[in-house]
């Protein structure tokens, strides 16, 4: 079955395009880098996925349904340093977040939820910090309760930004193990990543990006060094200036999309 | 005043409680401007209300107020989402215009004939024994949204607050939530009108939050500590105002609010300046006193005696002022040094935790050394720092990654390795 599925898509972020008409396809279970330059599209790719950003054109398509339809086995981690560590909240609160479903009238959680929450903070081994002010953790047990917030959703298909980046050696290999258990469980990750030399021994399946796509595919057709070499090999001029120009213009360039 | 002023300060009792409680969610989502905006922006919709109303009662200047509080916010929204202006300029550009109309239709009525208009200009500043015992009843509706509308929605607002995509990617009702809270805030705001005025109230809404969060690290507390600040500084701030007749109350509402935000920041536990100054003179003096033991340690080594008096001591090592003084008697106090007469000497317990210093510094000397390839020389300057910081437990992986050593990289004995082995 088909996870993932980018569609002629075109997303603009402060309206300028950062991903010109991507157009790839993500099997189920496989563990998934998005790869490319600084700038290139790769957290735009996630947020227009998860609904955050709006797509000026071309659609996403989860197991071949709309995001919207389906949200409920999506899970997501956004980039650690979106958000204030210094909120007043504690672990357990911020895991427990993972559980919160629209419809659940006003938010309330049952001992079910708890249990889900606890287990999901067991498998990134920050359970004994459950009463632990997020404040006062490390960059790594940070990103594990990010994890853990993600694991406690119960997903099919997850959605991750940089979770390798600013962490400790023990993190690393909690999260890599977390991902590979998600994978032998047929759980679909796709998740953004910025270092090439790790992303050929984590990754079975790579899209490379560099404001189009570059290719799709398993890692050792995409990593070649042609592609590589086309993502990283100095920024298409035409594109960017063309980018640029459309920045500045004042109205839409395209028609409004009849929405699929 | 009698009977009314009860009414008066129940009144304050409850706009101070209420826009505090729903200031903690601007405060904690870094809205703290738009609070401001919002205050300032009542002022037209409380005149345009008294121009067709007629009058000065609360009933009627609220709806007015109300609906021009959310006119700013959506003309803060307009003007950031279709130009380049960034929020921040957005924000000074509604609060300046929305005044300025305001101060301008406030003139205007009391320039013409409307009657009645006298005291207008107190909703500027406050004048809180304005108010009627059937103006409480407002304020109590008031509260009674606020505080019900945050208890329902409690979760939904703190996942908000805290990471707004995250409420948006796993499909919460994001729009409802913003629309709630933002009616919530002007409720909240324009409920002040009377009491506190427009151009102070966003101190009741942010300072309460601002002075609450170093008292607490718990959400729930937090909403309560600061509906009980606000509320004692906006009964305070009004009893003090009635004690000098014809003096605005908003002012010295603010007064209150600041001494209890100040003392806060001064004298709250943990987190507070004098909690922390005093934390740091701990630390010191920790860091000095195992500096000490370190040189009885040392001179025992020499083998020289174990006895040594202040100008021995002195002789080894620099101490400013009566620091020596100081470490020694809390030395003596913690039975880690005994005296005779003028010379002083480690006793049992003073030995162990000196050799406990001394072999974290050589450790972690020999850590730098092998497993970061630092020269042998440059290893002792950061060892200094570190040896005071390391706990037990980072000790023992220390022994196990070195293998239980027994020399340093200046081949110095690693004191009482050997019992440590497991």
């Amino acid at each position: 079955m088909i996870a993932f599925e980018a569609h002629n898509l075109t997303v603009s972020y402060d309206k300028q395009p950062v991903l010109w008409d991507i157009d790839f396809e993500i099997p189920e279970g496989k563990l998934v880098g998005i790869i490319g330059p600084n700038g290139s599209g790769k957290t735009t790719l996630i947020k227009a996925a998860m609904g955050i950003l709006e797509a000026d054109s071309g659609f996403v398509k989860i197991f071949e349904k709309s995001p919207d339809e389906i949200r409920e086995r999506m899970g997501y981690v956004p980039q650690r340093q979106s958000v204030d560590w210094d909120f007043p909240a504690t672990v357990m609160d911020i895991t427990m977040m993972g559980r919160y479903r629209k419809g659940k009238l006003f938010g309330r959680l049952s001992k079910a939820d708890r249990e889900i929450a606890v287990d999901s903070l067991k498998r990134v081994g920050m359970y004994d910090f459950r009463d632990r002010q997020i404040s006062e953790l490390s960059g790594g047990q940070q990103q594990r309760v990010f994890i853990a917030r993600s694991l406690a959703q119960q997903a099919d298909i997850y959605l991750m930004d940089e979770p390798f980046v600013g962490i400790d050696a023990a993190s690393e290999e909690s999260i890599l193990n977390i991902l590979r258990e998600m994978r032998s469980a047929g759980k679909t990750v796709i998740m953004v990543h910025h270092d090439l030399h790790t992303a050929l021994e984590f990754f079975d399946w790579v899209v490379l990006l560099n404001t189009r796509l570059v290719a799709a595919g398993s890692k050792d057709e995409v990593l070649t060094e042609e592609n590589l070499r086309t993502a990283y090999g100095g920024k298409l001029n035409v594109l960017s200036r063309i980018a640029d120009l459309v920045k500045r213009q004042e109205y839409p360039l395209r028609e409004e999309d009849s929405k699929e | 005043m009698g009977a009314n002023f009860t009414w008066v300060m129940i009144g304050c009792a409850l706009i101070g409680a209420g826009a505090s409680a729903v200031g903690v969610f601007s405060f904690l989502r870094k809205q703290a401007l738009v609070g401001d905006a919002i205050a300032h922006s009542l002022l037209p919709g409380v005149a345009l209300a008294f121009i067709i109303g007629g009058e000065k009662s609360i009933w009627v200047l609220f709806p007015g107020a109300f609906i021009a509080g959310w006119l700013s916010i959506l003309s803060i929204e307009f003007i950031t989402k279709s130009s380049k202006i960034k929020p921040d300029t957005a924000i000074a550009i509604v609060l300046t215009v929305f005044f300025g109309i305001g101060i301008v239709m406030l003139t205007h009525i009391q320039q013409s004939s409307y009657g009645n208009q006298s005291g207008l200009e107190d909703f500027l500043f406050g004048k809180a024994a304005a108010m009627l015992p059937s103006d409480i009843a407002l304020f109590a509706i008031v509260d009674l949204v606020l505080i019900s509308s945050i208890a329902l929605t409690y979760p939904y607002l703190k996942l908000y607050s805290f990471d707004p995509e995250y409420s948006r990617a796993i499909g919460l009702p994001v729009r409802f939530i913003q629309f709630t809270l933002s009616s919530l805030t002007v409720l909240a705001v324009a409920s002040g009108i009377q009491a506190v005025g427009v151009v102070l109230m966003s101190a009741l809404i942010i300072t309460p939050a601002a002075a609450a969060r170093f008292f607490t690290s718990r959400l729930s507390q937090m909403i309560i500590l600061a509906m009980l600040i606000g509320l004692v500084s906006a009964v305070g701030g009004v009893y003090i105002s009635s004690l000098a007749f014809k003096m605005p109350t908003g002012p010295w509402v603010v007064m209150i609010l600041s001494i209890l935000a100040i003392s806060a920041f001064v004298f709250a536990p943990s987190k507070g300046m004098v909690s922390r100054y005093n934390k740091r003179k701990e630390h010191q003096l920790k860091v000095r006193s195992e500096n000490l033991l370190k040189l009885f340690f040392k001179l025992e080594e020499k083998g020289e005696s174990i006895h040594f008096s202040r100008t021995e001591l002195l002789n080894h090592r620099k101490f400013e002022g009566r620091d020596l003084e100081t470490i020694l008697k809390s030395l003596l106090g913690k039975r880690l040094l005994a005296r005779s007469q003028d010379s002083f000497s480690l006793t049992e317990e003073g030995r162990e935790e000196a050799t406990r210093v001394v072999r974290i510094h050589r450790l972690w000397e020999l850590y730098l050394n092998k497993r970061m390839s630092i020269a042998a020389d440059h290893v002792h300057h950061d060892a200094e720092a570190i040896e005071h910081i390391i706990t037990p437990e980072l000790e023992q992986e220390l022994l196990k990654d070195l293998g239980y050593p027994e020399l340093d990289p200046h081949k110095q004995e690693i004191p009482g390795t050997k019992n440590l082995k497991p």
